[in-house]
């Protein structure tokens, strides 16, 4: 025999969490908190605040989870700001002038608006074979004019909108807001999406080699555009969250989300050559920039040199996981018997 | 008799583990057109870059107009007066065509470049050659035989006395050819030492007046054209010992699995049709340009047909992705594992499931368990050594990659393998391992269609031989009539009857 017994993994189930990218990250949060924590004279670590911080990045935390998936497959998306603004804004519009009448209604058109988005985007990747970040920047800019287009470059305000719909943003549920909630629901589906399902593991396999996923009978088309399909909905679903959280609608809203977005997930591990990624190092991702993106004024900070400090754990981040994945593969070339 | 303008003496090159030129000797005489000719991996390539100073050798001489040189890399060699022109063409498509003749040595006055000059020189170089095109044209869209006369213009701009010429003829038509052999022609009355590389006897007969053949990586003879007949050649390019490392074992053939019918693919092959049934190895030859890889990709889905048939177990099919000819019941082990046949960064046993996910989930869900079951006793049957299914596949040698790639179609209910190139790059303990494994296949009633270019492997392993030459099929032997001459032949046949383009 040849094959050892393969219920044992090198180093153990243990071993391997300790030596992911994940736990050094989780480490990286932990000294930040505490930093963060010292120099805001312990303002940081108050229900208040960290309540703030799950109701307002819950968006940005859903809209990586997408941004995730298209980047496992090696694409990128950075339509979704727009995206998510035009299915807020239509979801607002058609609320404002009662035709939606029920908050689960609003959710449902606002993901559905998103859907088609993405289907759109998916079959200019996959079948129009356009390179992704040119397909998403030319829709950004389709989707962004339609927004105020279909707008009429007015704002839905406040009063028109469903009293329920609004006060979802601000519910809690045991002690944990509504927004977390949607948060941690996704997460939980990702984590079993991805690692628990046969279209979970084709995500990595057209991400990791589209050519060998082409000869092991993949469809790779389909992948793509259900891939950004799954990634428009979800940017739908934002900003059914982001308009019931403002409790308004305009036209120039979460411009320039996906930068944050695609930082969180690159901070998070997530290759931007595809194949590699995880869900719970997006959730930490996610996490991290909401954490630097909240406590930066905190603490005190000019806010002229909140935007460059910002950058700069983005690229101190990036940097790391180069440096971590050129390591493991070189680790792995050492392993190879010549 | 003209002079020696360059000699080489006892070159051997090694590379890790494959002494890819042993003791090599060669002379080019002063305005000689002289053929190189060998099999694939005879290592005519590797001597050409070695020449140019690409690869160093590790043994031998080279003498240039009686003295000794050493070229460091390619810049050497070409102020030398040695320019190559190889068989992809390397140039850069989005500029012109001047700009691809002088690039590297732009004319520059003051740290300016000269366009006017440049455009000039160009035009006049091209003039020689009477190319139907200027040099301002767009690279990119100029046909292969145009961009070969750029490279040629290339060449003389360096002033070179020395042409290498790799297999220029292999992309173009016969009317582009003639037009290439007036060239070499021109540029050999002028002086000019060309060493040109060809599968085709008709280039050497136009053109050569010696031919140089190796054979395995050794320097086998050098022969006056006129004074050699075909089947010398092809006996000096072949007359190698088999010895026995094939288990082919006798099978009962079944009934016909796979047929077909005059398949096309504008551009890269013509007519093709061949059966094959099961338990039976059939085994596809050709030398490299044959298209025998685009054939098999083809019928598997991967490429489009233009026309043709394609009847499966009897029944007329149109196979439109890799997932319908899964389905089927087809099977592809593509020639270049590790692009096309695992994800390396992917343990082995992921590898091994990938085509087979559907069979692993339960209610919705991955049974990794049963997953990892399955996984560990396919890679245990092909005999694949490694620690756990959890390594990744980059940190296996070549052959157990190749077993791997066993492995994974092992895992689903084919009925026919098409196994491209199986023991490409594959050490010989690996090689055997994988002749029995297919042999068992064979026994277990698989069809088995197997694309190689080792002649000892087609003669050993098949059942029978199509030989394709240049997008056709030129011959099918059967086991018993089948030697390493008349394949050779066939793989060498010239297109008299349809000459022209596929």
């Amino acid at each position: 025999m040849t094959v050892k017994n393969n219920t044992l993994r090198k180093g153990g189930r243990l071993g391997e969490l300790l030596r992911s990218r994940e736990s050094s990250l989780l480490l990286v949060m932990v000294l930040l908190v505490a930093v963060i924590q010292w120099r805001s004279g312990g303002k940081f670590l108050s229900s208040t605040v960290i309540s703030q911080l799950t109701q307002n990045y819950a968006y940005t935390m859903v809209l990586s989870f997408g941004m995730l998936l298209v980047l496992l497959i090696g694409g990128i998306d950075i339509s979704i700001g727009a995206t998510l603004a035009l299915s807020g804004m239509s979801t607002s519009l058609l609320m404002r002038d009662g035709v939606i009448t029920s908050p689960i209604l609003a959710f449902g058109f606002s993901i559905l608006v998103g859907l088609v988005c993405g289907i759109v985007i998916g079959a200019i990747v996959s079948k129009g074979k356009v390179i992704p970040i040119i397909a998403t920047l030319g829709m950004q800019y389709i989707y962004r004019g339609l927004t105020y287009f279909v707008s009429n470059t007015q704002w839905v305000p406040s009063d028109k909108m469903l009293d329920g719909y609004k006060a979802f943003a601000q519910g809690n549920l045991l002690g944990i807001n509504n927004l977390f909630w949607i948060v941690i629901v996704l997460f939980v589906v990702m984590l079993v999406f991805l690692k628990w399902t046969s279209f979970g593991r084709q995500i990595y396999a057209v991400g990791s080699n589209a050519d060998a996923a082409k000869i092991s009978g993949i469809n790779i088309d389909r992948v793509k555009i259900i891939v950004y399909a799954i990634n428009g909905a979800i940017a739908g679903l934002a900003g059914a969250m982001y308009t019931s959280m403002y409790a308004t609608a305009q036209g120039n809203m979460a411009n320039g989300a996906e930068m944050d977005v695609i930082a969180a997930c690159v901070i998070g591990g997530v290759s931007l050559n595809g194949g590699q990624g995880s869900a719970f190092g997006v959730l930490l991702g996610a996490i991290t920039i909401a954490i630097i993106s909240k406590s930066l004024s905190l603490v005190g900070i000019d806010a002229f040199w909140q935007q460059a400090l910002k950058g700069g754990i983005i690229a101190l981040a990036v940097l790391i996981n180069v440096i971590v994945q050129r390591n493991s593969a070189k680790k792995a070339l050492e392993g190879r018997e010549i | 008799m003209s002079n020696t303008v360059l000699e080489l003496r006892g070159i051997t090159k090694i590379f890790p583990g494959v002494k890819a030129l042993n003791n090599v000797q060669f002379d080019l005489r002063e305005g000689e057109i002289h053929a190189l000719m060998g099999e694939n991996g005879a290592g005519k390539s590797t001597f050409i870059k070695v020449i140019m100073g690409v690869h160093q050798a590790e043994e031998g001489e080279m003498y240039l107009n009686g003295e000794k040189v050493n070229f460091k890399n390619t810049r050497d060699a070409q102020k030398a007066g040695i320019a190559a022109i190889y068989q992809h063409v390397t140039a850069y498509p989005h500029l012109s065509v001047a700009e691809n003749i002088f690039i590297g040595h732009l004319k520059k006055r003051f740290g300016i470049v000269q366009w006017k000059e440049m455009h000039e020189e160009a035009d006049r170089l091209l003039g020689e050659l009477n190319a139907d095109f200027d040099s301002h044209a767009l690279m990119g869209n100029l046909s292969v035989a145009q961009q070969q006369m750029v490279e040629i213009a290339k060449a003389l701009s360096l002033n070179a006395r020395i042409i290498i010429m790799d297999e220029p003829t292999a992309a173009l038509t016969k009317r582009e050819s003639e037009e290439l052999y007036r060239i070499a022609r021109k540029l050999r009355d002028e002086g000019v030492a060309i060493i040109f590389i060809s599968h085709r006897f008709e280039d050497m007969y136009a053109l050569a007046s010696r031919v140089t053949v190796f054979r395995d990586a050794q320097y086998i003879g050098t022969y006056q054209v006129d004074e050699i007949t075909n089947a010398d050649l092809i006996k000096a390019m072949v007359g190698r010992e088999i010895n026995d490392l094939f288990p082919k074992p006798q099978v009962e053939l079944g009934e016909e699995i796979l047929r077909v019918e005059n398949l096309c693919r504008t551009g890269y092959f013509k007519d093709v049709s061949f059966s094959v049934r099961k338990g039976e190895i059939l085994g596809l030859t050709g030398l490299v340009g044959a298209r025998r890889t685009e054939v098999v990709q083809t019928i598997y889905g991967v490429e489009k047909l233009k026309s043709g048939k394609i009847f499966w177990e009897g029944k007329e099919v149109k196979v439109h992705n890799p997932a319908e000819a899964m389905k089927m019941g087809i099977g592809l082990l593509p020639e270049n594992r590790q692009i096309e046949g695992l994800i390396l960064d992917w343990g082995i046993g992921r590898n091994i499931t990938l085509t087979e996910l559907k069979s692993f989930v339960n209610k919705l869900f991955l049974d990794e368990k049963k997953e990892n079951e399955v996984s560990k006793d396919l890679a245990e049957r092909v005999d694949t050594k490694a620690v756990t299914v959890f390594d990744k596949a980059s940190s296996l040698s070549g052959g157990n990659q190749q077993k791997v790639v066993v492995a994974k179609a092992l895992g689903s209910d084919f009925k026919l393998l098409i196994l491209d190139e199986p023991t490409k790059g594959v050490d010989v303990g690996a090689k055997a391992a994988i002749y029995e494994i297919m042999g068992e296949l064979a026994q277990a009633g698989y069809a088995i269609i197997m694309i190689s270019s080792e002649m000892p492997e087609i003669l050993g392993m098949s059942d029978r031989i199509i030989v394709m030459c240049e997008g056709r099929v030129t011959g099918e032997l059967s086991r018993e009539e089948a030697t390493q001459e008349k394949i050779l032949a066939l793989a060498m046949a010239k297109q008299t009857a349809a000459e022209g383009s596929v």
